[in-house]
Protein backbone atom coordinates (compact mmCIF):
# COMPACT_ATOMS: atom_id res chain seq x y z
CA UNK A 1 0.00 0.00 0.00
CA UNK A 2 1.22 3.18 -0.80
CA UNK A 3 2.01 5.94 2.02
CA UNK A 4 -0.98 8.19 0.69
CA UNK A 5 -3.77 5.49 1.72
CA UNK A 6 -2.73 5.84 4.98
CA UNK A 7 -2.11 10.02 5.15
CA UNK A 8 -5.63 9.68 3.98
CA UNK A 9 -7.13 7.60 6.87
CA UNK A 10 -5.20 9.88 9.34
CA UNK A 11 -6.65 13.03 7.86
CA UNK A 12 -10.00 11.07 7.94
CA UNK A 13 -9.83 9.91 11.06
CA UNK A 14 -8.45 13.68 12.06
CA UNK A 15 -11.30 15.27 10.77
CA UNK A 16 -14.00 13.34 12.75
CA UNK A 17 -12.03 13.74 15.70
CA UNK A 18 -12.32 18.09 15.07
CA UNK A 19 -16.18 17.13 14.34
CA UNK A 20 -16.95 15.51 17.55
CA UNK A 21 -15.14 18.18 19.78
CA UNK A 22 -17.27 20.93 17.74
CA UNK A 23 -20.64 18.75 18.53
CA UNK A 24 -20.04 16.54 21.65
CA UNK A 25 -21.78 18.25 24.86
CA UNK A 26 -20.62 15.41 27.53
CA UNK A 27 -16.18 16.47 28.75
CA UNK A 28 -15.83 12.87 28.46
CA UNK A 29 -16.77 12.32 25.22
CA UNK A 30 -14.96 15.79 24.34
CA UNK A 31 -11.58 14.40 26.05
CA UNK A 32 -12.54 11.07 23.39
CA UNK A 33 -12.64 12.97 20.49
CA UNK A 34 -9.40 14.75 21.35
CA UNK A 35 -7.82 11.21 21.64
CA UNK A 36 -8.91 10.63 18.04
CA UNK A 37 -7.46 14.03 17.16
CA UNK A 38 -4.19 12.79 18.21
CA UNK A 39 -4.15 9.38 17.09
CA UNK A 40 -4.96 10.64 13.41
CA UNK A 41 -1.64 12.69 13.88
CA UNK A 42 0.08 10.22 15.28
CA UNK A 43 -1.16 7.56 12.21
CA UNK A 44 0.32 10.51 9.65
CA UNK A 45 3.64 10.90 12.04
CA UNK A 46 4.78 7.19 11.66
CA UNK A 47 3.51 7.13 7.92
CA UNK A 48 5.80 10.12 6.90
CA UNK A 49 8.41 7.76 9.70
CA UNK A 50 8.21 4.72 6.92
CA UNK A 51 8.10 6.83 3.93
CA UNK A 52 11.72 8.26 4.80
CA UNK A 53 13.01 5.00 6.98
CA UNK A 54 13.81 7.62 9.48
CA UNK A 55 12.88 6.74 13.36
CA UNK A 56 12.19 9.97 14.35
CA UNK A 57 8.65 10.64 13.61
CA UNK A 58 8.03 7.19 15.33
CA UNK A 59 9.58 8.46 19.14
CA UNK A 60 7.51 12.24 18.23
CA UNK A 61 4.41 9.22 17.84
CA UNK A 62 5.16 8.02 21.59
CA UNK A 63 5.68 11.23 23.04
CA UNK A 64 2.48 12.45 21.86
CA UNK A 65 1.00 9.28 23.48
CA UNK A 66 2.49 10.45 26.53
CA UNK A 67 0.98 14.03 25.90
CA UNK A 68 -2.60 12.33 25.07
CA UNK A 69 -1.69 10.17 28.87
CA UNK A 70 -1.10 13.69 30.55
CA UNK A 71 -4.15 15.43 28.92
CA UNK A 72 -6.58 12.46 29.94
CA UNK A 73 -5.05 12.22 33.20
CA UNK A 74 -5.71 16.41 34.01
CA UNK A 75 -9.16 16.36 32.29
CA UNK A 76 -10.68 13.22 34.04
CA UNK A 77 -9.44 14.96 37.06
CA UNK A 78 -11.21 18.12 36.35
CA UNK A 79 -14.39 15.78 35.31
CA UNK A 80 -14.44 13.67 38.34
CA UNK A 81 -13.98 17.39 40.29
CA UNK A 82 -16.58 18.91 38.58
CA UNK A 83 -18.58 15.76 39.26
CA UNK A 84 -17.87 16.01 42.91
CA UNK A 85 -19.14 19.95 43.08
CA UNK A 86 -22.68 18.75 41.71
CA UNK A 87 -22.24 20.90 39.10
CA UNK A 88 -23.73 19.49 35.67
CA UNK A 89 -21.72 17.69 33.12
CA UNK A 90 -22.17 19.86 30.29
CA UNK A 91 -19.81 21.87 28.68
CA UNK A 92 -22.95 23.98 27.70
CA UNK A 93 -23.34 25.14 30.43
CA UNK A 94 -20.28 25.37 32.29
CA UNK A 95 -19.14 28.54 31.15
CA UNK A 96 -17.69 30.27 33.38
CA UNK A 97 -14.29 29.85 35.34
CA UNK A 98 -14.97 30.98 38.49
CA UNK A 99 -15.53 28.51 41.46
CA UNK B 1 -2.56 -9.63 1.77
CA UNK B 2 -1.18 -6.16 3.63
CA UNK B 3 -3.89 -4.72 1.11
CA UNK B 4 -6.29 -6.38 2.73
CA UNK B 5 -5.13 -6.20 6.00
CA UNK B 6 -4.95 -2.45 5.23
CA UNK B 7 -8.36 -2.09 4.09
CA UNK B 8 -9.83 -4.39 7.26
CA UNK B 9 -8.10 -2.23 9.74
CA UNK B 10 -8.67 1.31 7.94
CA UNK B 11 -12.36 0.74 7.91
CA UNK B 12 -12.07 -0.78 11.75
CA UNK B 13 -9.94 2.52 12.80
CA UNK B 14 -12.86 4.91 10.71
CA UNK B 15 -15.58 2.92 11.84
CA UNK B 16 -14.47 3.30 15.30
CA UNK B 17 -13.93 6.81 15.36
CA UNK B 18 -17.43 7.42 13.75
CA UNK B 19 -18.64 5.32 16.73
CA UNK B 20 -16.94 7.95 19.16
CA UNK B 21 -18.58 10.77 17.26
CA UNK B 22 -22.00 9.58 16.89
CA UNK B 23 -22.77 7.13 19.96
CA UNK B 24 -24.93 8.64 22.77
CA UNK B 25 -23.76 6.80 25.83
CA UNK B 26 -20.39 7.67 26.95
CA UNK B 27 -19.69 3.98 27.76
CA UNK B 28 -20.39 2.74 23.82
CA UNK B 29 -18.12 5.38 22.89
CA UNK B 30 -15.36 4.49 25.01
CA UNK B 31 -15.43 0.87 23.86
CA UNK B 32 -15.52 2.22 19.96
CA UNK B 33 -12.70 3.71 20.65
CA UNK B 34 -10.78 0.70 22.25
CA UNK B 35 -11.40 -0.73 18.57
CA UNK B 36 -10.34 2.42 17.24
CA UNK B 37 -6.99 2.19 19.00
CA UNK B 38 -6.97 -1.65 18.33
CA UNK B 39 -7.70 -0.91 14.54
CA UNK B 40 -4.87 1.67 14.33
CA UNK B 41 -2.28 -0.64 15.63
CA UNK B 42 -2.83 -3.01 13.11
CA UNK B 43 -1.94 0.01 10.54
CA UNK B 44 1.01 0.70 12.96
CA UNK B 45 2.37 -2.73 12.49
CA UNK B 46 1.41 -2.54 8.39
CA UNK B 47 3.62 0.72 8.66
CA UNK B 48 6.60 -1.34 10.50
CA UNK B 49 6.18 0.45 13.66
CA UNK B 50 6.55 -2.43 16.09
CA UNK B 51 7.27 -0.92 19.71
CA UNK B 52 4.75 2.09 18.71
CA UNK B 53 1.99 -0.58 18.08
CA UNK B 54 2.69 -2.52 21.60
CA UNK B 55 2.81 0.34 23.03
CA UNK B 56 -0.35 1.90 21.57
CA UNK B 57 -2.49 -1.42 22.73
CA UNK B 58 -0.73 -1.88 26.32
CA UNK B 59 -0.26 1.99 27.24
CA UNK B 60 -3.44 3.17 25.13
CA UNK B 61 -6.24 0.40 24.58
CA UNK B 62 -5.08 -1.00 28.19
CA UNK B 63 -4.23 1.28 30.63
CA UNK B 64 -5.54 4.91 29.28
CA UNK B 65 -8.82 3.08 28.54
CA UNK B 66 -9.52 1.64 32.02
CA UNK B 67 -9.17 4.93 33.38
CA UNK B 68 -11.92 6.31 31.14
CA UNK B 69 -13.82 3.24 32.00
CA UNK B 70 -13.70 4.03 35.63
CA UNK B 71 -14.37 7.45 35.53
CA UNK B 72 -17.22 7.14 33.28
CA UNK B 73 -18.65 4.10 35.52
CA UNK B 74 -17.79 7.13 38.65
CA UNK B 75 -19.49 9.92 37.19
CA UNK B 76 -22.52 7.73 36.02
CA UNK B 77 -22.08 7.99 32.09
CA UNK B 78 -25.23 10.30 31.89
CA UNK B 79 -26.35 10.55 27.90
CA UNK B 80 -26.08 13.80 26.21
CA UNK B 81 -29.01 15.41 26.13
CA UNK B 82 -30.57 16.62 22.81
CA UNK B 83 -32.88 18.70 24.29
CA UNK B 84 -31.66 20.97 26.99
CA UNK B 85 -33.17 20.06 30.12
CA UNK B 86 -32.10 22.78 32.85
CA UNK B 87 -32.98 26.36 32.86
CA UNK B 88 -29.61 27.60 31.95
CA UNK B 89 -30.12 25.11 28.86
CA UNK B 90 -33.15 26.37 27.66
CA UNK B 91 -31.76 29.92 28.34
CA UNK B 92 -28.64 29.34 26.19
CA UNK B 93 -30.98 27.74 23.31
CA UNK B 94 -32.96 30.73 23.28
CA UNK B 95 -30.23 32.99 22.10
CA UNK B 96 -28.13 30.73 20.43
CA UNK B 97 -28.50 28.34 17.70
CA UNK B 98 -30.14 24.84 18.51
CA UNK B 99 -28.63 21.75 18.68
CA UNK B 100 -29.35 20.25 15.28
CA UNK B 101 -27.81 23.74 13.50
CA UNK B 102 -24.49 23.55 15.51
CA UNK B 103 -24.54 19.73 14.48
CA UNK B 104 -24.98 20.87 10.91
CA UNK B 105 -22.37 23.90 12.01
CA UNK B 106 -19.88 21.26 12.62
CA UNK B 107 -20.13 18.86 10.22
CA UNK B 108 -19.40 21.15 7.09
CA UNK B 109 -16.71 22.78 9.18
CA UNK B 110 -15.55 19.26 9.69
CA UNK B 111 -15.63 18.55 6.16
CA UNK B 112 -14.17 21.46 5.37
CA UNK B 113 -11.01 20.65 7.58
CA UNK B 114 -11.02 17.25 6.06
CA UNK B 115 -11.04 18.22 2.29
CA UNK B 116 -8.15 20.81 3.13
CA UNK B 117 -6.25 18.34 5.11
CA UNK B 118 -6.74 16.16 1.68
CA UNK B 119 -5.61 18.57 -0.49
CA UNK B 120 -2.59 19.23 1.79
CA UNK B 121 -1.42 15.33 1.87
CA UNK B 122 -2.29 13.98 -1.16
CA UNK B 123 -1.93 17.34 -3.64
CA UNK B 124 1.73 17.50 -2.10
CA UNK B 125 4.77 17.23 -4.84
CA UNK B 126 6.18 14.87 -2.62
CA UNK B 127 6.55 11.66 -4.79
CA UNK B 128 7.65 9.23 -2.19
CA UNK B 129 4.12 9.69 -0.93
CA UNK B 130 2.66 7.60 -3.71
CA UNK B 131 5.24 5.10 -3.06
CA UNK B 132 5.43 2.09 -0.64
CA UNK B 133 8.17 3.73 1.49
CA UNK B 134 11.47 3.23 2.06
CA UNK B 135 13.42 0.40 1.84
CA UNK B 136 12.92 -2.31 4.66
CA UNK B 137 15.31 -5.21 5.81
CA UNK B 138 14.17 -7.34 8.82
CA UNK B 139 16.72 -8.25 11.60
CA UNK B 140 17.22 -7.83 14.87
CA UNK B 141 17.54 -4.35 14.96
CA UNK B 142 15.72 -3.47 12.00
CA UNK B 143 13.55 -0.24 11.77
CA UNK B 144 10.60 0.54 14.05
CA UNK B 145 11.80 -2.64 16.73
CA UNK B 146 11.81 -1.73 19.92
CA UNK B 147 16.08 -1.92 20.00
CA UNK B 148 16.11 0.72 17.58
CA UNK B 149 13.71 3.17 18.85
CA UNK B 150 15.38 2.33 22.29
CA UNK B 151 18.71 3.57 21.05
CA UNK B 152 17.48 6.48 19.52
CA UNK B 153 15.51 7.42 22.68
CA UNK B 154 18.67 6.67 24.79
CA UNK B 155 20.99 8.37 22.71
CA UNK B 156 19.50 11.74 19.94
CA UNK B 157 16.31 11.92 21.97
CA UNK B 158 17.50 11.72 25.49
CA UNK B 159 16.40 15.12 26.75
CA UNK B 160 12.83 14.45 24.79
CA UNK B 161 12.80 11.16 27.13
CA UNK B 162 13.40 13.25 30.51
CA UNK B 163 10.94 15.71 29.58
CA UNK B 164 8.62 13.51 28.60
CA UNK B 165 8.88 11.69 32.04
CA UNK B 166 9.21 14.74 34.13
CA UNK B 167 5.49 15.79 32.07
CA UNK B 168 3.87 12.61 33.34
CA UNK B 169 4.67 13.63 37.35
CA UNK B 170 3.34 16.49 36.69
CA UNK B 171 -0.06 15.52 35.61
CA UNK B 172 0.02 13.01 37.99
CA UNK B 173 0.37 15.63 40.71
CA UNK B 174 -2.02 17.74 39.32
CA UNK B 175 -4.78 14.84 38.56
CA UNK B 176 -4.16 13.70 42.64
CA UNK B 177 -4.49 17.82 43.73
CA UNK B 178 -7.83 18.22 40.97
CA UNK B 179 -9.68 15.07 42.14
CA UNK B 180 -8.27 14.85 45.67
CA UNK B 181 -10.02 14.02 48.84
CA UNK B 182 -13.52 14.73 49.33
CA UNK B 183 -13.01 16.15 52.38
CA UNK B 184 -12.52 19.75 50.40
CA UNK B 185 -14.74 19.32 48.31
CA UNK B 186 -18.58 20.91 48.95
CA UNK B 187 -17.23 22.13 51.98
CA UNK B 188 -15.14 25.29 52.44
CA UNK B 189 -11.73 24.26 51.66
CA UNK B 190 -10.58 23.81 47.60
CA UNK B 191 -8.02 24.24 44.93
CA UNK B 192 -5.15 26.60 46.67
CA UNK B 193 -7.41 27.23 49.21
CA UNK B 194 -6.75 25.77 52.85
CA UNK B 195 -8.01 22.70 52.99
CA UNK B 196 -9.64 22.70 56.39
CA UNK B 197 -9.99 26.22 56.88
CA UNK B 198 -8.89 26.53 60.29
CA UNK B 199 -6.70 29.42 58.84
CA UNK B 200 -3.12 27.88 58.72
CA UNK B 201 -0.12 29.08 58.05
CA UNK B 202 1.61 28.24 54.62
CA UNK B 203 5.11 26.99 55.42
CA UNK B 204 7.98 26.22 52.88
CA UNK B 205 7.30 22.64 53.36
CA UNK B 206 3.90 23.11 51.53
CA UNK B 207 5.40 24.12 48.66
CA UNK B 208 7.25 20.90 48.23
CA UNK B 209 4.03 19.21 49.75
CA UNK B 210 1.07 20.97 48.85
CA UNK B 211 -2.07 19.97 51.23
CA UNK B 212 -3.89 17.35 50.02
CA UNK B 213 -1.53 15.88 47.42
CA UNK B 214 -2.15 12.51 49.21
CA UNK B 215 1.01 12.21 51.38
CA UNK B 216 1.67 9.18 53.52
CA UNK B 217 1.39 11.63 56.54
CA UNK B 218 -2.13 12.52 55.48
CA UNK B 219 -3.41 9.28 55.08
CA UNK B 220 -2.62 8.03 58.16
CA UNK B 221 -4.23 11.73 59.66
CA UNK B 222 -0.77 12.96 61.16
CA UNK B 223 -1.21 15.92 59.31
CA UNK B 224 -4.29 17.72 59.39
Amino acid sequence: MSIAWYLAVSAIVFALGAAGVMVRRNPLVVLLCLELMLNGANLALVAFSRMWGNGDGQVFALIVMTVAACEVCIGLGLVVAIYRRRLPIDVDELRELQG
Amino acid sequence: MSAALFFVAGFGAIAGAVGVVMLRDPFYAVLALVAHLLSLAVLFLLLRAEFVAAAQVVVYAGAVMVLYVFVVAYVGGREDRSSGIGQLGELLRGRGPGGAQLRLGAAILGGALLVELLIALLGTGLKAVGGAGAPYAPGPRAFGTPAYIGQLLLTRFLLVFEVASFLLLIAAVGAVVLAGRSRTIGGRGGIGEDGDGTGRVLTPLDLIRPHETGTMAEGVGARK
